[in-house]
């Protein structure tokens, strides 16, 4: 019996918008969308920091609600957050450089910060989640078509609890560019995912870390999406030279502060 | 909570960002759909499609929930993320498969203090800039749910897109739709 394969899983297609405009079109759109943004705020409109209908990242466009969030009184279920602890993970699950044989290619960073709420109280005990491409800008995920070489030595995926003084740390190779399929010549800065979770579940944050003086951050619609220049700032990390390690590493300071209603104030979480 | 008023804020919150195409490898860990042992007394199969505004699945979404157990307490013991079979955590995150579909095994949560039980829920997906969060409520206790402040602030074709919907076995179905007619309703705290 011939066995016929299985499409892959959301091919290619998929992920490459209909119209592929040129890089200029796109970055004329970001500043066209930032400069309203900020006509709407002066005329009193309340816009959220990432931009859920930002139509320069193409994929969005479908794909972002239309109407306005519903503002609602947390229920105690969304004060709290799943009870994470230091089992979850193994400590080696925070070395994205040990998980092989032997080394990974690439600059071997270190990238360490603490877990805040809005008011600088630190959040211990709790989940953060990384995963990047590697040095080459290729990630493992088999739907990544980019014809970089992957590294036998490095599959991009890292977790760590934060401690009692709500710090996480996680050594691994600072990832390259790569290109994507949201316009002609797309190609997204150097960036390291993070999954959090704070101490309330509407604390909960997904975002992307970025680095220093990349010269891509005034073409890239996903950055971009974010609203102010403000904001866009906070997640670049910082380097900082004390961090960097004789021989071995360098490092980069990447605080995360999670925000949350009023009654996050008063949640009086165990770790705290 | 309380009527006081909290401080004011020092920091400003890290903003979020799509969760991207390549998030199974980070994301994913083992059983991480089964908040509770599909053979435990009580698990259920809640499932659902993510729509986008087309009304096109969308294959690369993740969902996590995330409620109170079925007599309405909340789990605290540490050590949510490690699946042993027995314990309930509360927890789960699903993504979305080739058709769109999630999946979590779970219980019926219960609700607290005589309120309109549902399950916390937050939607990523490639393509969305940020979270969503929204609720899923169970569709029995038509009184609770009259009498919740949330469902009752809105319009009957709002309600009802987090309203999950009773199967003959048990099971409870609800469809996600990030945009178009029957948008759900997404929350802000
Ligand atoms: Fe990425």
């Amino acid at each position: 019996m011939t066995v016929i394969p299985r499409p892959p899983v959301a091919p290619e297609s998929l992920l490459a918008a209909p119209d592929q405009a040129s890089q200029a079109e796109i970055t004329r759109e970001i500043a066209e969308f930032h400069a309203d943004f900020l006509r709407r705020e002066a005329a009193g409109e309340v816009l959220p920091r990432t931009m859920y209908d930002f139509p320069p990242y193409r994929s969005s466009i479908l794909r972002h609600p239309t109407k306005s969030p519903t503002l609602v009184d947390p229920e105690t279920i969304e004060l709290l957050s799943p009870a994470f602890g230091q089992r979850d993970v193994a400590a080696i699950e925070s070395d994205l450089t040990l998980q092989h044989a032997g080394e990974p290619l690439g600059e071997r960073i270190t990238v360490r910060g603490r877990l805040l709420d809005s008011w600088g109280r630190p959040i211990a005990n709790q989940l953060i989640e990384v995963w990047q491409a590697n040095s080459a800008g290729r990630y493992i995920h088999q739907r990544d078509q980019h014809p970089a070489p992957l590294d036998p030595n490095f599959t991009g995926a890292g977790r760590a609890v934060t401690n009692d003084r709500g710090e996480y740390l996680f050594t691994t190779i600072k990832p390259g560019p790569y290109p994507w399929k949201n316009h002609v010549n797309a190609w997204r800065p150097a960036h390291i995912h993070f999954s959090v979770f704070g101490s309330s579940f509407t604390q909960r944050v997904v975002t992307q870390m970025y680095f220093p003086g990349d010269p891509l951050f005034g073409l890239d619609p996903i950055y971009n999406s974010i609203r102010t220049q403000a904001d866009r700032d906070r997640l670049i990390g910082v380097y900082d030279h004390d961090l960097t390690e004789p021989e071995r590493s360098t490092g980069y300071r990447f605080d995360i502060v999670v925000d949350g209603p009023d009654a996050t104030w008063f949640e009086q979480e165990e770790g705290h | 909570m309380t009527t006081a008023s909290a401080p004011p804020r020092s920091l400003e919150p890290t903003p979020g960002q799509t969760v991207g195409p390549f998030f199974a490898f980070g994301t994913n860990y083992e059983k991480m759909h089964e908040v509770v042992h599909p053979h435990s007394p009580g698990a259920l199969l809640l499932g659902g499609t993510v729509y986008d505004g087309a009304g096109n699945p969308i294959p690369d979404a993740l969902v996590e929930i995330w409620g109170a157990d079925a007599d309405g307490t909340v789990p605290r013991a540490r050590g949510a993320r490690r699946r042993d079979d027995h314990s309930f955590t509360g927890f789960g995150r699903a993504a979305t498969n080739d058709d769109g579909r999630y999946e979590f095994w779970t219980r019926n949560p219960g609700a607290a203090a005589g309120g309109a039980p549902f399950l916390a829920a937050i939607v990523f997906a490639r393509g969305l800039p940020d979270k969503l969060h929204t609720r899923i409520y169970l569709p029995e206790d038509a009184e609770a749910l009259a009498a919740d402040p949330l469902l009752s602030s809105l319009a009957a074709g709002e309600r009802a897109t987090l309203i999950a919907t009773r199967l003959p076995g048990g099971g409870l179905h609800h469809d996600i739709r990030l945009q178009g007619e029957k948008e759900t309703v997404f929350l802000a705290f």
